[in-house]
């Protein structure tokens, strides 16, 4: 079934105070959603403080400010020199999505974009990140979507390049919810709307790059974008 | 001036209060009882920011420290819903309790604002009630999203009032009735951070927009709250926020 992309990908007039170009809809993403991760770590979920493996997906939200066109220069916040560079899939929703089966869920997706979600690095996951997953530009998007259709998602490679040189590259075989789960628990008890990107998740220990770099994320059959990264002035 | 948003009619309206307790006008001069009308959040939300052990007493209740820096969380649209609607609660949970809190909607847009100036960026003020589902606390991310971004958990308005009508923000009585009995009381000039300082805070990380709204967090006095019961949370001067609680299976 081919699905149209959500209006608001179409209307050029609605821009966003900030980044001056249209937004979509939320964005949510999601950490410890890879199998690396959650091996890394097995030994330090029993400890305080969590003192328990993750049960649900591990959300966080990139608000509107945080949301970037390819293309941008992405100022770090003050003080920051580097940053981790999240590249990911951003599954783009045609429909409103609540309590999906995993069986259904791909039903609710209208297609696929390349994201650069960046953090300023932090150890611990035990209170949300805002201050290091929330500041101006961190959530930078591709311009194209690629539709739904063929596509499997965890066939995909995402490919980091920092300086134009290849520094990563992970397979999004290694999530631990693939794209269907992910879906089913998120929407358990959150609804999704048409035009909002549910992030796929980042990979344990993403490449880091610093203030200077020009970084580009690749999906082959999806898209890409790039980047520029800039200390605050004054700041050097 | 006050002003909410209704479904009325087959149509979307903003209205005023009409004079008399329980009635609101149309900007066509038509009068309703408030129970005639479809109450919608008064904002249609930017982002949403919600603080977390922001009440010493109520940090102390659960066993918390007051933070030496702000406890903030996000949450998403999908979360609001206006006066008089009917909140789900999972039939299984063991403890979802109430939070009432003086929600402050931003005006203007906000990048690194000063604790001095930050009034100025304020568009006004309105009530929410930021429910919590404690048996899905995880140590991730905490609180997280299933615990505070639930469908239909986080109450709003019913008005969104004017800044300028609000003499002192940080003196306000806030209260929780549910059933018509009083279960939560507090004031919000014992915020541990005050509304100027979470401007200046969350200005400093990141531009703010017009609509985007802080929950301000809640004082002492939660009590588990059960598919049936009405619970009202009202803060002086800004208005009286009425909810129900409904069984929900879906899980």
């Amino acid at each position: 079934m081919t699905r149209r992309l959500p209006a608001a990908y179409l209307d050029a007039n609605v821009n966003h105070p900030f980044t001056g170009f249209t937004p979509p809809g939320r964005v949510y993403g999601v950490v410890l959603n890879d199998l690396d991760s959650l091996q890394a770590l097995a030994p330090a979920f029993a400890d305080a403080p969590y003192k328990a493996p993750p049960k649900a997906p591990v959300m966080y939200i990139k608000p509107a400010n945080t949301l970037a066109p390819s293309g941008a220069t992405v100022t770090l916040p003050p003080g920051a020199r580097r940053v981790q560079v999240g590249a990911t899939l951003g599954v783009v929703l045609a429909a409103p999505a609540a309590r999906l089966r995993a069986d259904d869920a791909m039903a609710a997706v209208a297609g696929w974009r390349a994201v650069a979600d960046l953090s300023l690095p932090h150890d611990s996951y035990y209170r949300p990140a805002i201050r290091e997953k929330c500041f101006d530009g961190s959530c930078v998007l591709a311009a194209t979507v690629a539709p739904a259709g063929a596509l499997r998602p965890d066939a995909l490679r995402v490919q980091t390049f920092i300086n134009g040189a290849q520094v990563d590259e992970w397979p999004l075989s290694r999530l631990a919810r693939g794209i269907p789960e992910l879906l089913r628990d998120v929407t358990a008890f959150m609804t999704l709307s048409p035009g909002d990107l549910l992030l796929a998740g980042v990979r344990w220990q993403a490449p880091v790059a610093q203030a200077g770099d020009q970084v580009a994320v690749r999906i082959h059959g999806v898209g890409e974008l790039s980047f520029s990264l800039a200390l605050q002035e004054g700041k050097a | 001036m006050k002003r909410g948003r209704i479904a009325f009619n087959g149509a979307i309206h903003e209205v005023r209060p009409a004079g008399q307790e329980g009635l609101l006008r149309l900007a066509d001069g038509r009068v309703l009882r408030e129970d005639e009308a479809l109450w919608l959040p008064p904002v249609q939300p930017g982002t949403i920011f919600a603080l977390g052990l922001n009440y010493a007493d109520h940090a102390r209740e659960l066993a918390f420290k007051a933070p030496e820096q702000p406890l903030v969380f996000l949450k998403g649209p999908n979360a609001l819903v206006g006066h008089r609607a009917l909140t789900p609660r999972p039939a299984e949970a063991e403890y979802m309790h109430y939070e009432c809190e003086l929600a402050v909607v931003i005006g203007r847009q906000a990048r690194n604002v000063a604790r001095g100036q930050a009034y100025d960026y304020v568009a006004g003020y309105t009530v929410a009630n930021d429910y919590a589902i404690r048996d899905y606390l995880e140590n991730y991310y905490r609180p997280n999203l299933r615990v505070k971004n639930r469908d239909a958990c986080t109450p709003l308005g019913p008005w969104l009032v004017d800044a300028a009508d609000v003499a002192d923000p940080m003196n306000l009585a806030l209260r929780t009735l549910v059933n018509g009995r009083q279960t939560q009381a507090g004031n919000t000039r014992d915020m541990v951070f005050d509304i100027p300082w979470l401007i200046e805070y969350l200005s400093g990380i990141m531009t703010l927009s017009p609509g985007d709204i802080i929950l301000t967090g809640t004082p002492e006095g939660l009590v588990n709250v059960q598919a049936g019961d009405e619970v009202v949370t009202e803060i002086e001067g800004i208005g009286r926020l009425v909810n129900t609680l409904i069984e929900d299976n879906a899980n």
